[in-house]
Formats: C-alpha cells, sequence, structure tokens
C-alpha cells in the first residue's frame, strides 16, 4: 500500500463496483435465510399497507354509496366472496364495519410483518458486523509490525468502526429496503391496473416528470453537497488551526484580521448553503405542484369516466389516495445511492486492509533448536526506510545465562536489536541467531515464547492484575499468578490492594506507581518463565524509590537467565557480564565496566556523563 | 436555555424575514387546504352528473391551488431556513471572535477538540433549532389549526374521534424515541469500551506479539464484540418498533373515519364528497402531527447546545485593556521585574523574583523543565497576565500600556513553533502585513532560512502545511523566528528556539541576529549554554525562582548548578562527534 495521502479517507468512488459487491455477497450469504426472509416480509408487509385506499373504496362502492350499474373493483369482488363465506351483509352499517375491519386486520397484519422484517434484517446486520469486526481485529493482530509502525492507530480504528457501520447501513438499509420501494412502487402500479387501466395510463402520465424530476434534484443537491463538505472542511481547518495557534494570532495583533478571514469563510460556506437551500426549495414545492397534476388528471379524466358511468366513485377515491403515494418510493430510491456509495468505499478501505498480507510469518516446517538461551547476531544491517541504515554490519553473541548490556545514545539501534530478535522486523543483511538457529526458521509463537519483555514503562491493560500478569494465558494458574508476583516481590502491594488480585487498572495502570507498575511486568515475566530476557530501560531517569521497589525482583529475575538488557541504568550495566557500546548503529566497543573503563573510549565519556550522577546519588542510599 | 437576551438578539436582524416567512406559511397551508373541498365538492358533482367541463374547471382549479401554494412553500422555506443559516453565520462569527480575546490560560485547560465540538456539533443542532425546528413548529401549529376547523365544519365529532389518536400517535413517537435513546447510550458506552480495549491493542501490538497473545486478545475481543452486538439487538428490537407502529397509528385514525365516517353518510348527515374530503383533510394533519416529537427533540437538543456553546461566550477575556491607559506608547525595551510571582491553578509557578532587563541588553534564561522558564517569558507580552504592580516596561506598568501596543513592540518565539497553512511569505509576514518581498526575504536570510528555500517548489511562495510542503522542525523554527523579527521589535524573545538546528548553525543566525539587533532587547530560553556565552547577564531558575545569575564566565567560575550544567553539555558534545 502506497504513502496514504491525508484526503485518502474522503474520497467516494462509484455507487457500485462489481468486484466489490460479489465479496461484500460472502459476507451475505451465512445469513441468506434471514435475507430472503426480509425479502418475503417486506414484500406481504408493502402489500397489506396499501390495502388503506382499496378498502376505502371498496367501502364507498358497496356500501356507502353503491350506484347500480356501475363496474366494481376486484377489492369489491374479494370483499363480497369473504362476506358470503361468513354470511356478512355487506349492505350499509353492516358493510363499513366490515370494511373498516378489514382495514383494521390489514394494518395490524402490516405492522407485525414491518416490525418482523425491521427486525430480522437489522439482526442479519448485527452478525454481519461481528464477524466483520473479528476478521479486522483478528487481522491486525497477525499483520506486521511495520505495517502498524506506517499506519496510526486512529486509522485501523476508523476501519473497525466507522467503515464497518457504512456497511452495516448497506445491508440493512440498503439491499433490503430497495427492494421493498422497488415492490411498492411495482405494487402501487399492479393495483391501479387492475382497479381501472385507462384511468391507470392516464395516471403514470406524470410518472415521468416525477422520476425525471427527483433525479434532477438529487444530483444537483448531491453537487451542492460536495460544494458544502469541502467549505465545512475548510472552516474546520481554520477553526482547528487558530484555536490551537490563538497565542500567535494574539502576540502578533492579528485578532482583526483572523475574524475577517474567518468570517469571508464562513461565509462561503454559508452561500454553499443557500444554494441547497434553493433547491430544497424548489423540490418541496415542486413534489406538491407534480402530486397536484396527478390529481388534476384523476380528476379530470376519472370525473368524464363516471360521468359515462365507467368508473365508480369509490375507484376514482382510490386513485386519489394512491397517487399521492407515488413519490415516497422514488425519492426513497435515489437516496439509497449515496448509502451505496459510502459502503462501497468503505468496504474497498475495509479490504485493502485485509489484503495486506503479513510478510513476516512462521515458514512451512519450522526448526524447534533446544532451548539454551544463546543469542547471536552476525554481519547484521537493518534499516526501516530505504537509505537509512540504523544497523550496520552488527556481530555479537551472548552465551546461555550471560548478561549483556547494549549501551549508547539515543538513537544508536539499541531497541532496534531487540527487535530483531523477537522478528519484529527482519534484517536487511546477515543473521540473527537464537538458541543456535534463523530466527526465520523459527515458528513466530515459539521463538517469541523463549522470550520475556520487561519494560521500563509497562504496557499495562485495562484489565485486573491477575489478567495482566497472566495476558490472557489460560494455562497459567491462580496459584502460578500468585507465585510469579512473590518471586517479583509484587505480592505484597498487591495484596494490600482492596480486590488484591482482581484489582481492575485503570487506563495504562494510572493509579500505580511507576515501581508498582514495573513489579507488575516483572511477575508477568516470571509466570511466563522464559530462559531470555529482554530488559528495556527508556531512561536512566528513575526515581531512587523505584529503583529500591524494583531491584529485588529484577535481581531474581535475571539470574539463571540469558539477559538482553537495553541499559540506562548504571546498577543494570554494572550487573551485566558484558557491555557492547553502539554508536550510530556499530558496535563500537565491548567489554566488561571495568575494561571499557580502562580502555578510555566512548563508553568511558558516556559513563561520566551519563552514568556518574547515578553513581553519586546511588551511593547515600546503598 | 440560558442568556435567553443574548439569544434573541440574533433574531433581532431578521425580524422582518421571519415576520414574511410565517406569512408564507400561513398563505401556502391556507391556500393548500383548499383543495380537499374541490375534491369533495366534485365527487359530489359527479353524483348529481354534472357535465364534463366543470369537472374540467375542477381539475383545473386542484392545478391552481398547487400551484399558488407551491410559490409560497418556496418562499417560506427560502425565507426560514435563510434566515437559520444567516444567524448561524452570526454565531459563529461571534463565537470566534470571542475565541481570538480568550487568552492563553484558557487554551492551556480546554481541550481543543471540546472547543471544536462546541464551534462545530452544537452550533449545528442550534441551526437545527433555528432552521427546520421553528419552521416545522409554525407549520404544524398552522396547518393544524386550520385542517382542524375545516374538518369540524364538516363533522364534530368525527374530527374529535379521527384525531383522538394523533395525540397518541406524537406520545408514542416521543415515549419509543425516548427509549431508544436511553438505550443508544448504552450502546454508546459500550462502543467507547470496545474501541478503547482494540485501541489499546494497537498500541500495544509488540507486546502482544512479545508474548505470544494473539488468540487471547482475539478471544478477549471477540467477547466485547459479542456484547456491543447484543446491546445493538437490544435496541432494534425497539427501534424496529418506530415506524411500523406510527403506520399503524395513523392508519388507526383512517379507519375509524372509515368506520364512523361511511355511517354518516348513510345516515345522510354528510355527502360522499364532505366524506372524501375530511380524509384529504386528515392526510394533510398526518405529516405534521408525527413530525412534532421530531420537533420537540430538535428544540431540547438545540437549547442545550446553546447552553453548552453559552460556557464558553460567557468566559471573560480576562486579559485586555482597562483604563487609565498610556496612549501612543513605544517600548524601548527595558523590562523591571518586581518580586514577580504568578500562580496557575493554585500552584506557585514563579516566586518573588526580581530582575531588570536593560534596553538593548542581551539576557539568557536556563532552567529545567518546569522551572518557569515559558511562564516568565508570556508574562511580558501578556499571553499571561501578571499581577498588579509587578511587570514594568520603560518605567511604565505593564497594565497601563495598550495591549496593541505592548505586543507590537515584541517579537516572540515560542516554544512549540505554530505556522499557519498558507504560503512561507505570508506566514513570514503573519505580523507585518505590509511588509514588502524584499523585507521579507532578508528576514529570512538572518534567520537562517534562505538556503532552505532555494529547495522549496516555489521559493518564497512555497504553499505551507496540510495542502503544501511540510517543514522541519529546524526549519519551523527559523521561519517562526523570522516572523518575529520582521516586525522589528523593541524587544525579541527566543523561547527555546533553535532546539531543532544544530549548534554550528544556532551560532550562525545568533550572530545574525545580533548584527541585525541594533538597540533590540533579547531575552533567549536555552537549553544549549553555548548560546549564552555572549549574554550579558544569565539567569538560571529553580522552582521558580531565580537560583543564580551573571554572565556566562562568572557562572562558570562559581561552579554551582549552571556550572555543572555546562560540564554535562560539553561531554555530551564530545561524545556527539565521537
Amino acid at each position: 500500500m502506497s504513502a496514504a495521502s491525508p484526503h485518502e479517507e474522503e474520497v467516494l468512488g462509484k455507487a457500485y463496483d462489481a468486484r466489490l459487491a460479489r465479496r461484500l455477497f460472502r459476507y451475505l450469504s451465512p445469513y441468506r435465510g434471514s435475507l430472503v426472509a426480509g425479502i418475503v416480509l417486506i414484500l406481504f408487509g408493502s402489500l397489506f399497507q396499501l390495502m388503506g385506499p382499496a378498502l376505502t373504496a371498496a367501502a364507498l362502492d358497496v356500501s356507502i354509496a353503491p350506484r347500480a350499474g356501475a363496474k366494481a373493483s376486484f377489492v369489491a369482488d374479494l370483499a363480497a366472496f369473504v362476506a358470503g363465506r361468513l354470511h356478512w351483509s355487506l349492505a350499509g352499517k353492516s358493510g363499513v364495519a366490515f370494511f373498516a375491519a378489514a382495514f383494521l386486520a390489514s394494518l395490524l397484519l402490516s405492522f407485525f410483518l414491518t416490525y418482523a422484517q425491521v427486525w430480522i434484517v437489522n439482526l442479519m446486520g448485527q452478525r454481519i458486523m461481528f464477524d466483520l469486526r473479528e476478521e479486522i481485529f483478528a487481522h491486525i493482530q497477525r499483520t506486521d509490525v511495520g505495517y502498524l509502525d506506517r499506519h496510526p492507530v486512529g486509522r485501523l480504528m476508523t476501519r473497525l468502526t466507522s467503515d464497518v457501520d457504512a456497511l452495516n447501513e448497506l445491508f440493512t438499509s440498503g439491499i433490503v429496503s430497495m427492494v421493498g420501494d422497488v415492490f411498492s412502487l411495482l405494487g402501487i402500479v399492479v393495483a391501479l391496473f387492475l382497479l381501472n387501466p385507462a384511468l391507470a395510463l392516464v395516471t403514470f402520465l406524470t410518472l415521468p416528470l416525477i422520476v425525471g424530476f427527483t433525479a434532477w434534484f438529487r444530483k444537483r443537491s448531491r453537487e451542492t453537497y460536495r460544494d458544502i463538505r469541502v467549505r465545512l472542511a475548510r472552516l474546520n481547518a481554520f477553526l482547528q488551526e487558530h484555536i490551537t495557534g490563538m497565542a500567535v494570532v494574539q502576540l502578533f495583533n492579528r485578532e482583526r484580521r483572523a475574524r475577517d478571514d474567518f468570517a469571508s469563510i464562513n461565509d462561503a460556506h454559508r452561500a454553499a448553503y443557500v444554494r441547497a437551500i434553493f433547491y430544497y426549495s424548489v423540490f418541496y414545492p415542486g413534489v406538491e405542484i407534480l402530486s397536484a397534476l396527478g390529481l388534476g388528471l384523476i380528476v379530470w379524466y376519472g370525473g368524464s369516466e363516471v360521468i359515462r358511468g365507467a368508473l365508480s366513485i369509490g375507484v376514482l377515491v382510490a386513485f386519489i389516495q394512491y397517487a399521492q403515494r407515488f413519490f415516497r418510493p422514488i425519492s426513497d430510491l435515489s437516496d439509497k445511492y449515496n448509502i451505496l456509495q459510502a459502503a462501497m468505499a468503505a468496504s474497498e478501505r475495509v479490504f485493502r486492509l485485509l489484503d495486506a498480507a503479513p510478510e513476516i510469518v512462521s515458514p512451512p516446517a519450522p526448526a524447534r533448536p533446544r532451548k539454551s538461551g544463546r543469542l547471536a547476531m552476525e554481519g547484521v544491517f537493518f534499516s526501516y526506510a530505504r537509505g537509512e541504515e540504523v544497523l550496520k554490519n552488527v556481530s555479537f553473541a551472548a552465551e546461555p545465562g550471560e548478561k549483556l548490556a547494549l549501551v549508547g545514545h539515543t538513537g544508536a539501534g539499541k531497541t532496534t536489536i531487540a527487535s530483531l530478535f523477537l522478528r519484529f522486523y527482519d534484517a536487511t543483511r546477515g543473521r540473527v541467531r537464537v538458541d543456535g538457529e534463523d530466527v526465520r526458521r523459527f515458528d513466530l509463537d515459539d521463538l517469541r515464547g523463549r522470550f520475556a519483555v520487561v519494560l521500563q514503562d509497562p504496557f499495562l491493560f485495562t484489565a485486573s492484575i491477575a489478567e495482566n500478569i497472566r495476558l490472557g494465558n489460560r494455562s497459567i494458574t491462580d496459584s502460578q499468578i500468585r507465585r510469579a508476583a512473590e518471586e517479583a516481590r509484587a505480592a505484597p502491594f498487591i495484596e494490600k490492594l482492596p480486590a488484591g488480585y482482581e484489582t481492575v487498572l485503570q487506563e495504562r495502570g494510572g493509579g500505580l506507581s511507576a515501581g508498582q507498575k514495573q513489579l507488575i511486568s516483572i511477575a508477568r515475566a516470571f509466570a511466563f518463565d522464559p530462559e531470555i530476557l529482554v530488559l528495556d530501560e527508556a531512561t536512566a531517569n528513575i526515581d531512587t524509590e523505584t529503583e529500591m521497589e524494583i531491584r529485588d525482583g529484577l535481581a531474581r529475575l535475571l539470574t539463571r537467565r540469558t539477559a538482553l538488557v537495553i541499559a540506562h541504568r548504571l546498577s543494570t550495566i554494572r550487573q551485566a557480564s558484558r557491555i557492547v557500546v553502539l554508536h550510530r548503529g556499530e558496535v563500537r566497543e565491548s567489554g566488561t565496566h571495568a575494561e571499557l573503563l580502562a580502555l578510555g573510549g566512548l563508553y568511558a565519556k558516556l559513563y561520566r556523563l551519563q552514568y556518574r550522577d547515578q553513581e553519586a546519588l546511588a551511593q547515600p542510599a546503598g | 436555555m440560558k442568556d435567553r437576551r443574548e439569544f434573541l438578539a440574533f433574531f433581532r436582524p431578521y425580524r422582518a424575514r421571519i415576520a414574511a416567512g410565517t406569512l408564507c406559511i400561513l398563505l401556502s397551508t391556507g391556500v393548500a387546504l383548499m383543495a380537499p373541498s374541490i375534491v369533495g365538492r366534485a365527487i359530489d358533482g359527479l353524483k348529481t352528473s354534472i357535465s364534463a367541463a366543470a369537472v374540467l374547471r375542477f381539475a383545473a382549479a386542484i392545478l391552481a391551488i398547487a400551484l399558488v401554494s407551491g410559490v409560497f412553500l418556496f418562499l417560506q422555506r427560502r425565507l426560514l431556513i435563510g434566515v437559520s443559516r444567516d444567524m448561524e453565520f452570526d454565531i459563529r462569527n461571534d463565537f470566534f471572535a470571542h475565541l481570538t480575546r480568550l487568552p492563553l490560560g484558557f487554551y492551556r485547560e480546554q481541550r481543543t477538540g471540546d472547543l471544536m465540538s462546541r464551534a462545530v456539533n452544537d452550533l449545528t443542532a442550534v441551526r437545527m433549532m433555528l432552521g427546520p425546528g421553528v419552521m416545522q413548529s409554525l407549520n404544524t401549529v398552522v396547518t393544524a389549526t386550520i385542517a382542524i376547523v375545516l374538518m369540524a365544519r364538516v363533522d364534530g365529532r368525527l374530527t374529535l374521534l379521527a384525531l383522538a389518536t394523533l395525540p397518541l400517535t406524537a406520545g408514542a413517537t416521543k415515549i419509543v424515541g425516548q427509549r431508544i435513546h436511553v438505550l443508544f447510550e448504552r450502546v454508546q458506552e459500550y462502543f467507547s469500551e470496545m474501541s478503547a480495549r482494540a485501541q489499546e491493542n494497537f498500541a500495544a501490538a509488540r507486546v502482544v506479539r512479545a508474548f505470544v497473545r494473539e488468540e487471547s486478545e482475539i478471544e478477549i475481543f471477540r467477547e466485547s464484540n459479542r456484547e456491543y452486538m447484543l446491546r445493538n439487538r437490544r435496541i432494534i428490537k425497539v427501534s424496529a418498533l418506530f415506524y411500523p407502529l406510527l403506520q399503524t397509528l395513523v392508519g388507526l385514525s383512517f379507519v375509524v373515519v372509515l368506520w364512523r365516517g361511511g355511517r354518516l353518510v348513510l345516515d345522510g348527515r354528510i355527502t360522499v364528497g364532505r366524506f372524501v374530503e375530511f380524509n384529504l383533510y386528515l392526510a394533510e394533519m398526518v405529516w405534521p402531527m408525527i413530525a412534532l416529537g421530531w420537533v420537540v427533540n430538535l428544540l431540547q437538543r438545540g437549547a442545550a447546545s446553546w447552553n453548552r456553546m453559552r460556557e464558553i461566550r460567557n468566559r471573560e477575556p480576562e486579559i485586555r485593556d482597562v483604563p487609565p491607559l498610556v496612549e501612543g506608547f513605544t517600548p524601548r525595551g527595558e523590562i523591571e521585574l518586581r518580586d514577580l510571582s504568578y500562580a496557575a491553578g493554585g500552584a506557585p509557578i514563579l516566586r518573588d523574583v526580581s530582575a531588570t532587563i536593560r534596553a538593548g541588553s542581551f539576557v539568557g534564561i536556563v532552567g529545567r523543565t518546569g522551572s518557569g522558564k515559558t511562564t516568565l517569558v508570556s508574562l511580558i507580552p501578556r499571553l499571561l497576565d501578571p499581577p498588579e504592580g509587578e511587570l514594568f516596561l520603560d518605567g511604565v506598568e505593564i497594565h497601563r500600556i495598550p495591549l496593541a501596543d505592548l505586543r507590537a513592540g515584541i517579537g516572540m518565539v515560542t516554544q512549540d513553533t505554530f505556522l499557519f497553512s498558507e504560503t512561507l511569505a505570508g506566514n513570514l509576514a503573519y505580523g507585518s502585513p505590509d511588509a514588502e518581498a524584499e523585507a521579507i526575504e532578508r528576514a529570512g536570510e538572518v534567520a537562517g532560512l534562505a538556503p532552505d528555500v532555494e529547495e522549496f517548489p516555489d521559493r518564497w511562495q512555497t504553499q505551507i502545511g496540510e495542502r503544501g510542503i511540510t517543514l522541519s522542525g529546524g526549519q519551523k523554527q527559523r521561519a517562526a523566528i523570522a516572523r518575529a523579527i520582521l516586525r522589528a521589535p523593541a524587544i525579541l524573545i527566543l523561547d527555546d528556539s533553535l532546539s531543532a538546528v544544530d549548534s554550528e548553525t544556532e551560532a550562525r543566525i545568533q550572530s545574525r541576529l545580533r548584527d541585525a539587533a541594533g538597540r533590540r532587547t533579547t531575552i533567549l530560553i536555552a537549553h544549549r549554554l553555548s548560546s549564552l556565552r555572549d549574554a550579558d547577564e544569565i539567569l538560571v531558575l529553580e522552582e521558580g525562582r531565580i537560583r543564580e545569575r551573571g554572565s556566562h564566565a562568572e557562572l562558570v567560575a562559581r561552579g554551582g548548578a549552571y556550572a555543572a550544567m555546562w560540564d554535562r553539555q560539553r561531554l555530551e558534545e564530545e561524545v556527539e562527534s565521537a
């Protein structure tokens, strides 16, 4: 995927793309039953909804104002048949009651059918969203760290939330109600034909006008809305920028100018809306006038037919009522265009995420060397971006049980080395070995399972302390958690908490001290009990209090394990059996603390600069 | 609703248009409601066999009514919705103008996102109240009044029966709407939880992978994903009810009219035409009544949003001109701090700082993060307000100097340099709109920006920011310096403004700045102490107090905190160059 422009998110494409649609249909297919049920229900629902005018017409012709010789409608015939079976008289008030009851019954039927349809279809939508979210989330779990470096969390969240919502719109309001709209329209057309073909044809004269007018309006309003969106974005950008930079505005006495500039952007935004208002102001009266035109045609032609005796008054009234129902489905249908367009754009983005195949994967036949705790780099080169080498020909080895400290300035490549052992990235050249085997030949889970990572600012999840130690590994029992906490010397403070191990941590472990957070992460390492430890100290700035808190637990964790320490603290460096000094991606010196001090090179300078003060601080403490 | 009077004030300029719009509602509705009776008379006429020509006249009348009513409907929308856009325009300008008057302290405590949401989302809700809200309310009142009168003229009792279900409709809309609202909030609540969970996972990608927790993370996510779905399904149960219920309740009125109205026709109390006419009136009433619940909602949301906007609007701009003022003040550049103290949110930041900075002198300020350096320099242009009687400029108490004059005399480069999305030249001339191209380029040269500009696509006219090129941190800082010196200020304040350029470039820029300075007072906050070697005086701040003061040589000789910092930095440079 190429570097995304900031506006990538807003691009809207076609409303229909066969390739995307086919792929989307795959998400629908497990719920075909719901889809079919939804469509059947909406068909019958709209059918009963259309009954009202027809029943009113029949009531007029049969019971309220019967006229000898006038041709009755098919609804009247049907009613006569049903009433006959029930031995119910359709004459006079008894007939009125019959038709009112039939009207009520069809209303209730339509109510239940429509309710069931909306319910079933929306449940289906929820299930599809559930599936999609899970697929996206699972995909992100397996994607490369490098991919996540390039894609900000906010964008991934958009894929998982708003894009999935846009697809839900398509499945719930889109497909099914489009079928419903089409059917309503067809239903009216068929009903009118059955009632009176000639009058139906006259009524349909307005149809092309309605369709054309609606299409014109939609096209225009879409254009103006595109304009509005652009201007609104400009308005918001200006506002955001000036809120952020208000100090500069004030320092440079630009308040008045800023207000003037804002007013003109604000005015452009308003002007775009005024155009939209115009189209809407034309559309609504236009709908009324076209309806009236239809009504006028019906009254004129239908009236003449009534005079001729070829049409009953009831049917005429039914026509009058149906003619007013044309608009909604047509207008709704054209509205669906936006839903389709948004859904296609969203699905394109979602699929692009899902199609980004991870490059760092387990080989088909992974090696499983015996766990010993040996680490090695042989002539390793690495760069995150082309041209900028972060590691240059790095070689070193750590024997089982050895404590290796990586020392160097920020940006010297220390953290990168740890990332390569865990195979977050692959080296561009050279070999990275764990337990004597190239990391690329490992099963990923097996490789990473051989390490425990302890960060100075550990990442704690919003979950209980026990969960944070177990990290979802169900095979770690509660008693193992307790033992790990004891080994880490975290147990005393945890057990003092009111809910103990079940204490739910705030976001990122807020409410705990830095030392306590780290103790939990040390306990985590004990619980997983790997043979290799990666210890990443983010800064040297750790207060003595914290240092005291964690010293014990950390020391116990380091025994019997191979440790790779990205070191900033003198105390940890001193414990190391060997120090590797990195400078601008290269190994510059290597040896014990005493050897390197005696060498008088880079480490000696770094020591004077960064660690001497710590020594001064550490002495009174112990 | 707060500040009703201020609210009404926004209506004042548009009184005439609102009155005209209301008149249009009356006319369009009044005319449109003539159609049913014409249809009714046509039908009655048909029963007594009228001429075809008469039928044609009826049809023409129906069309004519729609045309006339349509014209007023058009005008009504244009006038009333247009007014709401104009008022939105006014309110937004007013809101932004107020923002420009609020001091830095306000922006430090307010999140940008929150201000944006008030200026955008809340204003939209207010606009919806003013436009569709007001128009639809008027429409409902007018339509209901006229239609009920006309229906009652057909038959009083039938009217009562037909309308009995309409309040029920509006009530049901509101009740179901509220229930959906409550359930929706629960969904939203859980939504934030689910997305927080996912966000946390994405941010912790390395930890998840390092501990091989991918599968269990998927499982945990599945749980919250399922809970979210279940909560949504609870909403669906209610929300699926909404439209079918509405349709049924409205349909009920028609059932009642068919049943009772049919009997009235049979009893000869009304004609078939009147019966049809009555049905048509009812159809006209349906939408305004359904809309009632929606309108009430619009008005409530609008009022709540108006209150949220007023919370900001009612903030007093604390930093402003209060007489008596010294007219026509042009600063020379002498600054005096007399036991200057400053606190924010109850926490003292500066305590009893005293210093005299002579006009034309070069003063450095050093100290750890949080020692009060930035606060100290922000008090001079009154971005933050110092207490009365503790800060003087050329011997004048700072509050007596008109703000515009004070700031015009100061060029300040803040720590987080901020440039606007416009051309580079436009950014440089931000404080001096009349500057000539030549002057702009000279300032750019002094700030050491000229070599970079050669590489830019449109040189000085290159667009910066979102729609243009992105400057590096060092380029931004140099542009901000050029912007400040272009105003030829008597006082130049640089708050750690060259942190992102290397020390060699920094030294060159500094020497040029001094050459161009003339008699300018320069205050420099620096982390790199080498840049303060030529300072007349250096103030070392610690927890808001001056701990040491003196020239570079004096301070190094003293062997205190400054000397220790100097020592470290020299070593650091050695390591860097190793």
